[in-house]
């Protein structure tokens, strides 16, 4: 059984994804259970992995006992197993929140919903798991497609915003594709590892630096990298609630850890640092993503609009931590996946929780919000912490090391960049807190009773715990930050750092 | 220059079919035409992939024909690897195709609801619904 691990994270909720719409038909209740129930598997999974992986070291497994390079090959090591617990721990808390959230905003589609849901986890853990360049396109569109079907449900702009996110994500999957092809030319595998053994001695050829910008580029729109991000913040805002909490913090973490491996794993890091300025490129335009999202972000009234180019600056960190390409950045852009996981998770739940009570999340109307819902807005109040980088949240670890690496790469831009974005972070977070905590409605003299009662109308249970279960996350995640670091995070950094 | 391209026409005939391909999805203001533009990138992708599957010389498709059968009886039937062209990229287009379709289809789903939200698929058009109703 334990062996199988990495099989079972994939395969268990393939199968159950069929069965989700035969047991709907029979019995439409029975959906959530059985979702909640199916994504346990991939977290045992999960932890089963990581811990194998921390007792003696990566690992691979060999799909149907083909040997690589001719068969699949899942090849776990300490980078997919602490990202694979991340995407399975938030895709079951989110899978806990989404009963009330969905049968309030699309009755009629449970079961579609849940089907696509169980898809969209599998595409996840599929790409994260394989160590084989061919199979992370295949896994990558099965995400996709879910994510595309999973957003055209949600309000008034979603398909339009959900078409413009299939065509620019078709062209980034595709481009991807064609630098796997390139890859193919030249070295005549597909197994990452194999490749990775094989390419070093073509690193003058043309065609190898085509195939590494085509696969740059193509996961750079996957993951919503400025200038390759104008697709994101609509498809996020208009998706349901429900969606949003879970595509926003992971999809584009996902392509955060793919491009992790491209660059360092399938291409030996000197390939980009030294040989391709790719590195540099990639630090200047998430400076540019960190400041122009943190400022696109106060500019917006909408909630969710405002987290979703929150989503794209924090985007910027993890770019810039992998472009910095030493010790310390690289350690804070690994942490930063982490943080973004459960404090974007934490912040877009409540948001779901506040459509969920108001029918929309128009800032401006958050009057008096902290004393209707306490426990909501007290999460929320954890995750902007963590935006800003207040301690001992996890967001001001992740920060330090990143100031650290790009103090260490001596580029003082980059560190003033990460300092003034804290401050872009405050304005616009606590400009939410300040309506919601010290506004009340204007009172009206004319009546006996110039004020409004408020009573407390907090979101049902299973919300709510979701969302609490998410705030520990950030503040635990944030206390644990070193011995996560010595156990797991450091043994990701390649040797040739 | 002129045997240059002809010597690598594949390549360049992909080129052209992924730049009308971006071009349609760039430039073309009717959202079904996006579509078919998507849908010519792609197949450029394909194209490309089945290319680079050939080997010159008289390569064929991988079909072993009696002569495999022949040898068995002397063992293992030797396989001439250089007279068969590569399979694996076309096998590895066959999953592309099926995305590329699945893809198609959900685009086309989602067609269907823009157009019924908004009653036409040209885009200024609904950027001018979309602007007088304030969404």
């Amino acid at each position: 059984m334990a062996t199988h691990f990495p099989a079972l994270l994939i395969v268990i909720p393939l199968i159950s994804a069929l069965f989700v719409p035969v047991i709907g038909w029979w019995k439409k209740g029975l959906c959530y259970p059985l979702v909640v129930a199916v994504l346990v598997v991939p977290l045992i999974s999960a932890l089963g992995i990581l811990n194998r992986v921390i007792e003696s070291g990566p690992f691979s497994y060999y799909l149907g006992g083909w040997a690589p390079p001719w068969g699949i090959e899942y090849a776990l090591d300490y980078l997919n197993g602490f990202v694979l617990v991340i995407i399975t721990a938030i895709s079951l808390i989110v899978s806990i929140y989404s009963k009330k959230s969905v049968e309030k905003e699309m009755p009629e589609k449970v079961v579609p919903f849940y089907t696509l849901f169980l898809l969209l986890v599998t595409g996840l853990l599929g790409i994260v798991v394989t160590g084989d360049l061919f199979n992370v396109f295949v896994f990558l569109e099965i995400a996709s497609l879910s994510c595309y079907a999973l957003m055209a449900i949600g309000r008034d702009g979603a398909p339009l915003a959900t078409y413009r996110y299939i065509m620019m994500g078709t062209v980034g999957a595709s481009f991807y594709l064609l630098g796997v092809g390139y890859l193919y030319i030249v070295t005549g595998s597909l197994n990452m590892a194999n490749v990775s053994e094989l390419l070093p001695s073509l690193y003058d050829s043309k065609v190898v630096l085509t195939a590494g910008i085509f696969m740059i580029v193509g996961i750079g729109l996957k993951m919503a990298l400025y200038p390759l991000h104008a697709w994101a913040p609509n498809a996020y805002a208009d998706a349901p609630s429900a969606v949003s909490g879970l595509v926003a913090p992971l999809m584009t973490k996902v392509a955060a850890y793919m491009m992790i491996r491209v660059m360092f794993t399938v291409f030996k890091p000197v390939f980009f640092i030294e040989l391709t300025p790719v590195t540099t490129i990639l630090t200047w335009l998430a400076a540019v993503a960190i400041i122009l999202g943190s400022i696109y972000a106060i500019a917006q009234t909408d909630l969710k609009k405002m987290l979703c180019y929150s989503v794209v600056a924090q985007i910027g960190y993890i770019a810039l931590g992998i472009g910095l390409a030493n010790k310390s950045g690289l350690t804070g852009a690994v942490l930063h996946i982490l943080n973004e996981a459960f404090t974007k998770g934490c912040v877009f739940l409540v948001a779901g929780a506040i459509v969920y009570k108001m029918g929309a999340c128009n800032i401006n109307e958050f009057k008096d919000l902290y004393r209707k819902m306490p426990f909501t807005m007290s999460a929320f109040l954890i995750g902007a912490f963590s935006m800003v980088g207040i301690p001992p949240t996890c967001g001001f670890f992740s920060k330090i090391y990143l100031i650290m690496g790009a103090i260490t790469a001596e580029k003082w831009v980059f560190v003033v960049v990460l300092l003034f974005s804290s401050i872009l972070n405050v304005i616009y977070f606590f400009r939410v807190i300040q309506i919601a905590t010290f506004e009340t409605p204007m009172p009206d003299y004319g009546r006996d009773k110039p004020y409004d009662p408020v009573y407390m109308d907090e979101v049902p249970l299973s919300m709510l715990i979701p969302i609490q279960v998410m705030a520990a996350g950030i503040l635990l995640s944030g206390i644990f930050s070193s011995k996560i670091i010595s156990t797991v995070i450091q043994f990701v950094i390649p040797v040739d750092f | 220059m002129l045997e240059y391209i002809i010597s690598k026409y594949n390549f360049w005939v992909y080129v052209i079919l992924l730049l009308i391909g971006l071009y349609a999805m760039v430039g073309k203001k009717n959202l079904v035409k996006k579509l078919i533009g998507m849908n010519i990138f792609q197949s450029a992708v394909i194209l490309f992939y089945v290319s680079i599957g050939v080997k010159t010389g008289g390569a064929t498709v991988p079909i072993f024909m009696g002569d495999a059968h022949a040898a068995h009886g002397h063992g293992r039937a030797i396989i001439d690897v250089a007279s068969y062209i590569n399979p694996l990229p076309h096998v590895l287009m066959l999953t592309a195709i099926v995305v590329s379709i699945a893809t198609t289809g959900v685009a086309l789903a989602v067609l269907i609801l823009i157009f019924r939200r908004y009653k036409t698929l040209e885009l200024d058009e609904i950027m001018k619904i979309r602007k007088d109703t304030g969404v």
